[in-house]
């Protein structure tokens, strides 16, 4: 009698070893095995992370690692070059740089997170609704995504900024509108064709109420798209509050925001002092590029359509 | 075809009405008006005066009046006078559209020029470091912000070639290169940031067409490559790269705001800054209105492109 060969024999041909070992891990060892696959073959979604991760820190410890008060004045110390005391410089009313940078992340990340979270959630609401019920439910909160979508953002920003005064949340708020109808569109357009599915026939034929079947049946297989838009709009939102900053709305002085860093010293001192100008925006495209990376990864893996081999 | 061309401009129609409401609405909520903003510097003026004036420019009608004159005014294409500086709005208007024309047009060349060797380049070239190269360079497109890109480029200017943002705008018609000279400049900083989409864009699809059975058929029958992939690939990836080439130009149109203010470029979007700010409720409803049609108009454009080059698309 031939034995069987050794490689077929169960427990050690190769799909067995990755069957076993998927069952076996567990936990914090098999989100260590996904995080080593992630850096191996997305280098650059993974640099993004590690770009995120470190802003996060910045803005939890920013009180700790700050080398000083970012609204303290000193005036015998302003326009100072980058220098051991002041690794950034200061700026005209003798602030320390690096620290208004390291606690600016924090509102930056703040109305990154908040908007597009709230934007994208609520334009998957819609999107989901109007996927769902069709006809007139559909086409009316299609209308009215379209006068959404036309309607130039920085006429929605000032508007609130000036209706509500400035402020954090009125930036959020700003940002969030315009957010709403394109991930509408989109979750919309993912629904349509799950509409179609057997499965939400079923549900609707065993007599499930609609808001169970958009939540446990349509929401779920709409999230790819969803999640997707969300990491996109992150670092649109944080490029949107520092040029609505910029521009001078939302937030003021003496608020270390990195937008509006740029707009008054930055442009005032340009020539004298142009780490003024180069710190903010090294931050402002920091971050944005390390959102940007990390949610292009996220799509190429949750999107097979345009998975690259 | 026909009937879809129709329905679609007629669809146009609900959808500017809906920006023309909530523009009215919006600025009317908004606390101030342009009466107590012109006197607000000058201390306590006499609540008369500021009646008078309120009356005279029509803002002491009752809201549905106001609004009728507005609707009647757009049907006639009649925009009304600018509370601020009491100039007709079309003439306001006209005075800037051309440079923020101009400017967006020029972007567009610039962002057109870049995608679309580098998107094919990095396509090619997958996952090599040509490929990342092209990745980082674009989404640093995205990440940088334009306005920002603008002061490090007057910074370098300023230091190296003693420029300065100029103070007075020359047109197209009197002095193209000088003309040029004075948008080059912010239209690479808006032009990059548009290419960057373009690019990516242009690289999945290239991608995608590179794996298509026929590219195979192509490079089995000895075709040279660079025939595969201009010939073959490209002209069938461009649907989309068109698509997105021109929603960013309608989104470009009223995305020039802050652009126009690092450069102290006087168009469109200066003017809508300065309109919601003085309150001028004629300027940004007129303005408003032209960004809207543009980004709707656009997307018409967009759609009847589809099927003119993709045979495949019918419109029902």
């Amino acid at each position: 009698m031939s034995r069987a060969p050794t490689a077929f024999a169960p427990g050690h041909d190769s799909m067995e070893i990755a069957r076993r070992r998927f069952l076996e891990d567990t936990g914090w060892r098999r989100s260590r095995r996904a995080t080593r696959d992630f850096i191996r073959r997305r280098p650059l979604g993974a640099a993004g992370a590690v770009i995120i991760i470190l802003m996060i820190l910045a803005a939890a410890l920013a009180d700790v690692i700050s080398p000083y008060d970012p609204v303290a004045q000193d005036f015998l110390d302003s326009l100072l070059p980058p220098s051991v005391q002041h690794p950034l410089g200061t700026d005209s009313f003798g602030r320390d740089v690096l620290s208004r940078l390291l606690h600016g992340a924090r509102g930056a990340l703040l109305v990154g997170f908040v908007s597009s979270l709230a934007g994208s959630t609520l334009g998957l609401v819609f999107g989901v609704i109007g996927a769902y019920f069709g006809g007139k439910v559909d086409e009316a909160i299609q209308r009215v995504m379209d006068v959404l979508i036309s309607f130039p953002l920085i006429v929605i920003a000032i508007a609130v900024v000036a209706a509500l005064g400035p402020g954090v949340v009125n930036v959020i708020v700003a940002i969030t509108v315009p957010v709403i109808p394109r991930v509408a569109r989109v979750v919309r357009s993912s629904g349509l064709a799950v509409v179609r599915m057997p499965y939400i026939e079923a549900a609707r034929s065993i007599g499930v109420q609609a808001p169970r079947i958009m939540f446990r049946h349509m929401v779920p297989n709409v999230f790819a798209p969803y999640l997707i838009m969300l990491t996109a709009f992150l670092g649109q939102a944080i490029l949107l509050e520092a040029s609505l900053a910029y521009l001078g709305l939302g937030v003021v002085e003496p608020d270390p925001a990195w937008g509006l860093m740029l707009r008054g010293q930055g442009m005032q001192f340009l020539e004298q002092a142009p780490w003024l100008a180069v710190a903010p925006g090294v931050a402002i495209s920091l971050a944005v590029f390390g959102f940007n990376l990390f949610g292009d990864s996220l799509r190429d893996a949750l999107d097979p359509r345009l998975r690259t081999a | 075809m026909q009937r879809y061309v129709i329905g679609r401009l007629l669809l146009m129609i609900p959808t500017l009405l809906g920006v023309a409401i909530l523009t009215f609405v919006i600025m009317r909520v908004v606390p101030g008006d342009v009466v107590t903003l012109r006197y607000s510097g000058s201390g306590a003026v006499p609540q008369e005066v500021i009646e008078r004036e309120r009356a005279q420019l029509g803002l002491d009608r009752p809201m549905p009046a106001q609004f009728m004159d507005y609707m009647t005014g757009i049907v006639r294409l009649d925009f009304g006078r600018s509370l601020w500086t009491d100039r007709p709005v079309v003439e306001e208007v006209g005075a800037r559209i051309g440079i923020t024309i101009e400017l967006a047009i020029i972007a567009a060349i610039i962002a057109t020029l870049l995608a679309i060797p580098l998107g094919v380049l990095a396509a090619v070239k997958q996952d090599t470091w040509v490929d990342y190269v092209v990745r980082v360079f674009s989404i640093g497109g995205l990440a940088f912000p334009s306005f920002w890109l603008g002061i490090l480029m007057i910074l370098g200017l300023v230091v190296w070639f003693r420029w300065a943002p100029p103070l007075i705008f020359v047109p197209l018609w009197r002095d193209p290169v000088e003309n040029l000279a004075q948008l080059i400049w912010p239209a690479l900083a808006v032009g990059y940031r548009y290419s960057a989409v373009a690019t990516r864009m242009t690289r999945s699809s290239v991608l995608e067409v590179l794996r298509e059975d026929y590219v195979r058929t192509a490079r089995a029958k000895g075709v040279v490559e660079w025939v595969v992939v201009v010939r073959h690939a490209l002209r069938n990836s461009l649907l989309p790269v068109i698509t997105v080439i021109s929603l960013e130009f309608a989104f470009l149109f009223g995305g020039l705001v802050v652009t126009e203010q690092v450069f102290n470029v006087n168009g469109l979007g200066k003017l809508l800054v300065d309109a919601v700010q003085h309150r001028d409720y004629p300027l940004v409803q007129a303005l408003v209105l032209i960004f809207s049609f543009v980004f709707v108009f656009v997307n018409f454009i967009v759609d009847i492109l589809y099927g003119v080059l993709d045979p495949r698309i019918r419109y029902a």
